[in-house]
């Protein structure tokens, strides 16, 4: 036995048409103009644009066929996301797909096929995971009683915004529950929105207190814990691929620099302390997109296997790493430039820090893949 | 030639237990982990004998033509050998150069005679060859070699200086690169391939010291050198076109290297094992909360090297920067082995001060040599900034 363990990687041809497309798609639909004109816009994505991918199906490519998606897989979202991180196209996909995930394996495909539907249909949703700012401490202390209604605060729920369902875990006595939260059942006041630091994003504290669903939305039971810690697993891996897209994005952007730009009558590029480190940026790229392939390979619908954790973790380690150490190196490269608005290296900068604390950043991972393989 | 898997599957267990019941004790003193560090006559003598039963049991050479001491088989037998002894961990076949470079050359491209001069005792290890590329003042530019060779009669008359020969001093035979055609308009055009003896008079070494305190390398001195014209592999100028044909030898058995253990890889599970008992402000060092961050990322930077090669064979994950991969993995292998045999020292507290010798020294100091040695992976053949440099131009297309 070794520490390596499980090194499965297999890319299948559905999700390699999906990359294809994908690719294709967001890059016409997504150019960095077209990035930078929803930078300060409300929902920050277009609406239109959103209907599109819903069109092309994304939204239900992880769910099953009897609730409208396509039976794909969690790991068909991986070339998909990675995609989409590439052209640094957000819209509420992550979030809602995850959402579905979280439905599934807490509710199961009978209960939540109408919500399922909605969402494989192109109804945005979320999940509200952190009370404080804390990735590493699973405790819920937000309340449901008995007659569904809810007490507490959330913080940082990404696209609430714009999700028509939040699911809400929730202390129902001493057991974990999902309160599936509608969007007209939100008062106004109920959000307050956030400054985040990648302007791609959006999201909202969540405040709880007199706010009420109805008991029949509220799902409970032995498996919803489960559900949060796996679902969460999935988080990390698709913000990894989302994150790897953009390391590589990030790196063409830099290169394209180095070849172009000329200083002391020499083309930069030619200078080994700026070559080096980006040959270290694609290095790091290539490890982190052998590893959210190899995660893709083995997450599926059923509870994550501890192979599947270790490679949603390392996955999520990894491209943080080179997305953080990118973007760092993207802004300095561009010298004056780089320090500048409009220089695209701010996106990319930006953007790792935002993905880096995600779903827990990578010394958190690095911790628990500790206990994982060396205990 | 087909082989069934049933055939293969019978043939590994086979292997399996002969492996089982001939790897040698633990003579005492620290074995090579590669054929750069055969250091002394000890060492020398253990893997010459040990190569000597590998052949004699018939697991070495196997896809070689019976005449000449292999096996006339299937090489995917020498394959399923080659992977038995590195899963039982036995030392390595030492005669490297022989066995995977000049061996298969002379198997591919030589005459009959020479055939049956050298191929059966490049497998039993009776004659030790080395290989005399590199040049003290060309160390990454082989195609510059200025070593002289000159045409005299029946023989060829040889001058100049070669590097970094493993085995100089033991060895019988050097397979040289030389100048034979100074005036040529393309440098590469004015070399030549030898296959030169090391015995004749005006061919002198001298053992070069490691970084470690042990020997492994010599300095080769070419001072009006004669050897015999036949020495001569091809024609005069094709020097490195065959330089280049040997190094496709190096995949294996399957390419037509005669196959053996070649190297001991030392792993990041052969580092956790080694930290038994290490202790870290009175708790055990892998409790430690910073080392274990440490060791995470040590394993994943293997994990990733398996698992890029198994994304390499995937064609629609490889497009965005076609041929990184395999071009980087040098680098990545050598400079991640560096790292990991540095971190593995580091965590042996007090112990990681100690060296090969010392009778309390953690593993007889193999960690402590295993790191020194590491270097030779991120100097040789080409520096770990030469690699770089060539990621950077041919990968990402930066300029000169």
């Amino acid at each position: 036995m070794t520490v390596l363990g499980n090194t499965a990687l297999s890319f299948t041809e559905e999700q390699a048409m999906l990359l294809d497309v994908a690719r294709d798609f967001c890059r016409d639909k997504s150019p960095l103009s077209t990035v930078r004109e929803h930078l300060e816009s409300g929902p920050g994505f277009d609406a239109g644009l959103w209907r599109e991918i819903a069109e092309l199906g994304w939204c239900g490519i992880s769910l099953p066929e009897s609730c409208g998606g396509s039976g794909l897989g969690v790991g068909a979202l991986v070339p998909v996301l990675e995609a989409m991180g590439r052209a640094m196209l957000t819209t509420p996909l992550l979030s809602t797909a995850l959402a579905g995930q979280l439905l599934l394996r807490a509710a199961g495909q009978e209960r939540a096929e109408s919500w399922l539907a909605d969402i494989a249909a192109g109804s945005a949703a979320t999940v509200a995971w952190l009370e404080g700012g804390d990735w590493g401490d699973p405790a819920i202390h937000s309340t449901v009683d008995a007659g569904g209604a809810l007490s507490g605060q959330k913080r940082f729920v990404v696209d609430a915004g714009v999700a028509a369902l939040i699911l809400v875990p929730v202390m129902q006595g001493d057991e974990p529950a999902l309160a599936l939260l509608r969007r007209e059942n939100l008062p106004d006041g109920a959000l307050t929105p956030n400054v985040l630091i990648d302007q791609t994003r959006r999201s909202a504290n969540l405040h709880l207190d007199g706010i009420s669903v109805d008991p029949a939305d509220i799902v409970t039971g032995p498996q919803v814990e489960r559900a949060l810690a796996d679902t969460r697993l999935l988080g990390a891996l698709l913000v990894a691929a989302e994150a790897a897209g953009s390391a590589g994005a990030c790196l063409d952007t830099v290169v394209e620099y180095l070849k172009t730009r000329k200083q002391f009558g020499k083309l930069i590029g030619s200078y080994q302390a700026l070559k080096h480190p980006c040959v270290d940026i694609l290095l790091g790229l290539d490890d982190a997109r052998s590893f959210i392939y190899h995660a893709a390979t083995l997450v599926h619908d059923g509870p994550l296997d501890a192979d599947a954790e270790i490679a949603c973790r390392m996955a999520k380690a990894q491209a943080c790493e080179v997305l953080s150490y990118a973007g760092d190196r993207a802004v300095q490269f561009h010298g004056g430039m780089g320090f500048t608005w409009e220089c695209d290296a701010q996106l990319y900068i930006r953007r790792a820090q935002w993905s880096q604390q995600q779903f827990g950043d990578p010394q958190h991972h690095r911790k628990r893949l500790a206990t994982l393989l060396l205990d | 030639m087909s082989t069934s898997e049933q055939q293969l599957q019978e043939f590994r267990a086979e292997v399996s237990a002969w492996l089982q019941a001939n790897n040698p004790p633990d003579p005492g003193f620290l074995l090579p982990q590669t054929f750069m560090e055969v250091g002394d006559e000890r060492q020398l003598d253990f893997l010459r004998e040990w190569q000597h039963k590998v052949w004699s049991a018939g697991y070495l050479g196997m896809a070689w033509p019976r005449e000449y001491g292999g096996g006339g088989m299937d090489p995917a037998f020498q394959s399923v050998v080659d992977q038995e002894m590195r899963r039982h961990n036995v030392p390595i076949c030492f005669n490297v150069i022989g066995l995977g470079w000049a061996g298969p050359l002379i198997k591919d491209i030589g005459t009959h005679e020479q055939k049956a001069r050298y191929l059966k005792n490049i497998l039993s290890a009776e004659d030790i060859w080395c290989q005399g590329f590199s040049e003290p003042e060309h160390g990454s530019d082989l195609g510059n070699a200025q070593t002289r060779a000159v045409r005299d009669g029946d023989e060829y008359v040889i001058n100049g200086q070669k590097i970094w020969t493993t085995m100089g001093n033991f060895a019988r035979y050097m397979i040289l690169l030389a100048r034979t055609n100074p005036e040529a308009e393309r440098k590469y055009d004015g070399l030549s391939f030898f296959l030169s003896p090391m015995d004749v008079p005006g061919v002198d070494t001298r053992p070069i010291r490691k970084i470690t305190g042990e020997y492994g390398f010599t300095e080769t001195f070419f001072t009006d050198a004669r050897i015999p014209a036949d020495c001569l592999m091809g024609e005069e100028g094709e020097g490195w076109r065959i330089a280049m044909q040997t190094l496709q030898y190096e995949r294996g058995a399957e390419a037509g290297a005669a196959g053996g253990l070649s190297m001991i890889r030392v792993t990041v599970d052969d580092m956790i094992q080694g930290l038994q008992g290490v202790r870290r402000d009175g708790e055990p060092v892998l409790r430690d909360p910073v080392v274990r961050d440490q060791v995470v990322r040590a394993i994943m930077e293997e994990k990733a090297m398996v698992l890029g090669a198994r994304r390499a064979g995937v064609g629609p994950l490889t497009t965005d920067y076609p041929g990184s991969l395999p071009l980087s993995s040098k680098l990545r292998l050598s400079e991640s082995t560096r790292r990991m045999r540095q971190l593995a020292i580091n965590l042996q507290g007090a112990e990681g001060g100690l060296y090969v010798g010392d009778a309390q020294a953690r593993q007889g100091g193999f960690w402590q040599r295993a790191y020194f040695n590491s270097f030779s992976a991120t100097i040789g053949g080409g520096t770990s900034q030469v690699q770089a440099n060539i990621v950077a131009e041919h990968i990402l297309g930066l300029p000169k």
